[in-house]
């Protein structure tokens, strides 16, 4: 799952930049920039078509996958009800409590364990055994311990978001140009004005990165972690419609944990490029 | 007056198990004010010397006197100019040149104004909120030059600053530099591996053995007026001192490849 996850996050932005002017007219530009855009949402529209009329002409059951109007106007019905904000608020308020634990928690300790070398040497092979340790894995053990509350959620959230960021962290510190630092040496610079000035704004990049790929584990853990003993939440919602049969809701469901993933994603792309114009582009 | 003293130099590596002499007995004396220019083959250890002035390494004997003060470690007092121009890369031109400025506690205020004037100094006033990533190689070792002057050192320490440049560039920062040099009076410590370039720029040219690196002869370069000769490089007299700084050069130069070749056999 987090290997597929990986492709997908690294080939957005590059996809996002096809937009480039050319030494043709206006016009001919809105239309490449048009053409681009329909190249993008060519197979979005094509799924689209597949999931209303497949199961019009029966070629799928419709009580199992009702066709895409249905869903759509389903959800709209859970929106007008404000139900649908009820489970959106519930989920986000784990993801962003669970995502901003993590950056706060892990960046400090990433530069610590980055900047002091036998402090990583020590802690690598730990490091390396939890990173390869699925974080659904220890879903149990973190109910087990924390209980069926939001405790347990946000704690599971956290944990998974913390791993990117922290190997993130650790990578950028200990990848600065050593130039850099040897530059600064010579300027008489002391280890905290070396760490401030030079190696903290140099591995601000590599740190986006790994917020980045947070962000998208907080959406995809938050749903399992709601399927467990939660009472509101998209992944409660999802779960608990499947359960009594009202197979639009949750497909509803799944079309808004999708589209939030995919704003968070953007949001986070956005943000990374706004700090690493300097990296991007040299 | 005496700027840099260098007395009895050694330097040795441990690397992988073995002792590797960088340098062995090195005494040099730098003038205040002079350009010297430090030439030598590959490997000979003339980067490792500068390393030792910009007290960013320690000699394992002997000792260096900047000013008539022993070298502890780094410090304002030097400035370092290097081949990759060490340039950070998230900051302009303006804010890399003010980044020694932050070094020495210059106030906030008085930062930006002297940093547009050493910008100024190297041409590039226009190009001060510009960053590294959008300036050519040239312009980018003109920001560190200037970036090492403005927190004004004693001493320019330069590690082979023109390498990396294609040659148009080089031979027009060259002149550059030794206008540079001539308006702020700065002591400037050169090294490089190209004869021409120590020849054009050197008012002395220290000739540095292949490994284990010693002095191996100090050429006096006594061309005056190198800014005012229109082609200095095809003058007789240029010549004449090329060939003698070549002559020297030349066993080292074959003295160096040999050791290397019997090192690429051994492994």
């Amino acid at each position: 799952m987090s290997s597929a996850t990986d492709t997908r996050v690294v080939i957005e932005p590059r996809a996002a930049v096809v937009a480039r002017p050319t030494p043709y007219g206006k016009g001919k530009r809105l239309l490449q920039v048009a053409g681009n855009l329909s190249t993008r949402l060519a197979a979005v529209v094509a799924l689209a078509l597949v999931w209303e009329i497949f199961p019009r002409l029966g070629l799928v059951d419709a009580v199992f996958l009702p066709p895409l109007s249905t869903v759509l106007a389903d959800w709209w019905q859970l929106l007008l009800s404000g139900q649908l904000w009820e489970h959106t608020e519930a989920s986000l308020i784990r993801s962003l409590s669970g995502f901003g634990l993590a950056i706060v928690l892990t960046i400090p300790l990433g530069l610590v364990i980055g900047w002091y070398k036998p402090v990583a040497n020590v802690l690598n092979p730990l490091l390396e055994l939890f990173r390869n340790t699925a974080a659904l894995a220890l879903l149990p053990v973190f109910v087990l311990i924390l209980g069926l509350g939001e405790t347990s959620k946000i704690a599971i959230i956290t944990y998974a978001c913390a791993w990117p960021i922290l190997l993130n962290t650790i990578s950028g510190v200990r990848t600065v140009d050593p130039l850099l630092i040897k530059s600064a040496r010579s300027l008489g610079l002391g280890p905290l004005r070396l760490f401030q000035k030079v190696v903290l704004p140099a591995a601000v990049p590599t740190i986006f990165t790994g917020i980045r790929l947070a962000g998208a584990y907080s959406i995809l853990i938050l749903i399992a972690a709601e399927m467990v003993g939660a009472k509101a939440g998209l992944g409660y919602l999802i779960n608990y419609a499947q359960y009594n049969f009202a197979v639009p809701d949750m497909y509803a469901g799944i079309i808004t944990i999708s589209a939030i993933g995919l704003i968070v994603n953007q949001l986070l792309i956005a943000l990374e490029r706004r700090f690493s114009t300097w990296r991007t582009t040299s | 007056m005496t700027a840099i003293h260098i007395e009895n130099v050694s330097k040795v590596f441990e690397a992988r198990g073995a002792t590797v002499t960088a340098l062995d007995g090195i005494d040099l004396q730098v003038r205040a004010g002079e350009f010297l220019v430090i030439v030598g083959p590959s490997g000979c250890g003339k980067s490792t010397l500068l390393d030792l002035i910009g007290g960013l390494a320690t000699p394992s004997a002997g000792r260096i006197l900047v000013a008539g003060q022993e070298v502890t470690g780094p410090g304002l007092d030097r400035g370092v100019v290097f081949q990759q121009y060490a340039l950070l890369p998230w900051r302009t031109a303006q804010g890399n040149v003010e980044f020694g400025l932050e070094a020495k506690n210059v106030p906030r205020r008085d930062r930006a104004a002297r940093a547009g004037e050493y910008l100024d100094l190297v041409g590039l006033s226009a190009f001060h909120d510009r960053y590294p990533h959008e300036l050519s190689g040239g312009m980018k070792q003109r920001v560190a030059i200037a970036r090492s002057l403005a927190f004004d050192p004693e001493v320019l320490l330069m590690d082979e600053p023109f390498a990396a440049l294609d040659a148009q560039t080089r031979d027009g920062l060259q002149d550059e530099l030794l206008r540079i040099w001539e308006r702020t009076g700065k002591t400037v410590v050169f090294i490089t591996h190209g004869i021409e370039e120590a020849v054009y720029l050197g008012q002395r040219v220290a000739v540095m053995t292949s490994r284990p690196g010693r002095i191996k002869q100090v050429v006096d370069v006594p061309l005056t007026a190198r800014s005012a000769t229109e082609d200095l490089r095809s003058d007789p007299e240029f010549a004449h001192y090329r060939h003698e700084i070549w002559s020297l050069l030349r066993d080292e130069v074959d003295k160096a490849r040999a050791a290397e070749l019997k090192e690429v056999a051994r492994v």
